[in-house]
């Protein structure tokens, strides 16, 4: 492993095998970030603040989150020492209790929230939930800084979060059902939809978030 | 964008390939206005050759921040690692799906379903039955458009990319009756291919034929329409676009 300088912010953009690391540590790149993709629990102790991307199914995501004995390095960065922390789609719905994805399979339990398939109740609203869809935010949550209310992103899941506490639910996206889009616990930040993946507001996303841990650790 | 040896070309009917410019030079201008997702369909697909498509879905993944599909000979399980790896969000399965069906629910399964789309080709054959073509149109299967639309979605695809070949870039309008028939007899969404010729088919397409999306090609390589156009038109029609992209 390099021994990078300690630069500006430095982003752990946590590599599991679970897909699409690549277009989240391009994206951060392109702000100005100091972007690691790793596993390793030295890059992650390093980092100012880490990322959890990932595409796949949520049995896999977990197998291979505990493969790569990811559980207790996060659990000790994110939650105790409370380092700014964004999932990403699978990244979030793996802090949720439980997904009942290919039966029934238990989570990282960050989020009181269970993870459902998305029912619409009508046939013209198709599953998977593919596409670009507006988003209603709450404005107070700082991923949403300067983005306009309504702004669209792109989604692409079948699975959705459904949180117990209505008040860690950052945005909704309206599909037949309110499908959770944004979810902020204190430190622990996630989207539903693609920031890599959304164009211009999807960037300022990335940005809002990266601005967070300069704050933090300013 | 159909991709040959590392150029971005187009044809008629599945034939006759011209030259229309670099991928990567294609996808940025998409990007810039605003198109909703590029697919990038590889038809060489030959094994020495996978490496261009990565290159070229690597190139665009770090330039253009959008939602990209890409197909063109995916076999394996591997394979797809591979485009999602390289900044691929969903690949597109074809002839492997007709060869090996049982891939696709491995595939869904590894992968999550949203990740599969079952790429759909298909023209009318001598009994003037719409049937499914594999090997980029040259092999017949046997098998019927409609029925083979339910069953991919039953094994677990995510998408279907459906394209009659009769129809592929002579502009002379989508297959709105099949692309009807396939998007009611599914719960998956449709994506309309083949035939775009204005603004109109577009319309036709998602209003008539229920279709969730449209793939455009000619129209953009070939005549003076855009992203921006066709969005705005659709935009008049009440059709749910973007609004501001």
């Amino acid at each position: 492993m390099g021994s990078k300088t300690l630069g500006s912010q430095k982003i752990a953009v946590i590599d599991y095998q679970m897909g699409n690391v690549h277009s989240v540590a391009k994206a951060f790149k392109l702000i100005g970030g100091d972007v690691v993709i790793s596993n390793k629990k030295e890059v992650i102790e390093r980092a100012d603040c880490v990322v959890l991307p990932g595409v796949g199914a949520f049995a896999d995501g977990m197998k291979n989150i505990k493969k790569f004995g990811l559980i207790k390095i996060l659990e000790e960065e994110i939650l105790k020492k409370r380092k700014p922390f964004l999932g990403i789609c699978l990244g979030m719905q793996l802090l949720a209790k439980e997904s009942d994805e290919f039966g029934l399979h238990k989570g990282l339990g960050w989020l009181d929230a269970s993870v459902k398939m998305i029912k619409t109740g009508d046939t013209n609203l198709k599953v998977p939930h593919v596409g670009w869809n507006n988003i209603k935010m709450n404005i107070k949550c700082p991923l949403f800084k300067e983005i306009r209310q309504n702004s669209e992103f792109y989604f692409v899941h079948s699975f959705h979060v459904v949180c117990k506490l209505t008040q860690n639910v950052m945005a909704v996206c309206d599909y037949g059902i309110k499908l959770t889009a944004a979810i902020q616990k204190n430190n622990i930040f996630a989207v539903q939809f693609h920031p890599e993946k959304s164009q211009t507001a999807g960037l300022r996303v990335l940005e809002n978030f990266l601005n967070l841990s300069k704050k933090e650790h300013a | 964008m159909l991709l040959k040896k590392g150029r971005c070309v187009k044809g008629v009917n599945f034939k006759n390939h011209l030259d229309v410019g670099h991928p990567v030079t294609n996808a940025k201008i998409y990007d810039a206005q605003g198109a909703d997702e590029l697919i990038f369909l590889d038809i060489t697909a030959n094994k020495e050759e996978r490496h261009i498509l990565i290159d070229i879905v690597e190139k665009t993944a770090s330039e253009c921040f959008m939602p990209l599909t890409v197909g063109g000979g995916i076999k394996t399980i591997s394979d797809i690692d591979k485009v999602l790896r390289a900044g691929g969000d969903k690949v597109s399965i074809n002839t492997t799906a007709v060869e090996n069906p049982r891939f696709i629910g491995q595939a869904a399964k590894k992968f999550g379903r949203q990740c599969i789309v079952v790429a759909i080709d298909y023209k009318l054959n001598k009994k003037r039955k719409n049937e499914v073509f594999i090997y980029n149109g040259t092999k017949a299967t046997g098998r019927d458009s409609i029925e083979w639309a339910r069953e991919v979605a039953d094994l677990g695809a995510g998408e279907i990319l459906l394209t009659n070949i009769d129809k592929e870039g002579t502009r002379s309008g989508y297959d709105i009756e099949i692309i009807r028939e396939v998007s009611g007899a599914v719960n998956i969404p449709v994506i309309a291919s083949g035939g775009a010729g204005n603004l109109e088919d577009l319309k036709k397409a998602i209003i008539d034929g229920h279709a969730s999306a449209v793939s455009l090609a000619s129209i953009f390589h070939f005549t003076d329409q855009n992203v921006i156009k066709a969005r705005n038109y659709l935009k008049t029609w009440g059709v749910d676009v973007r609004t501001e992209a």
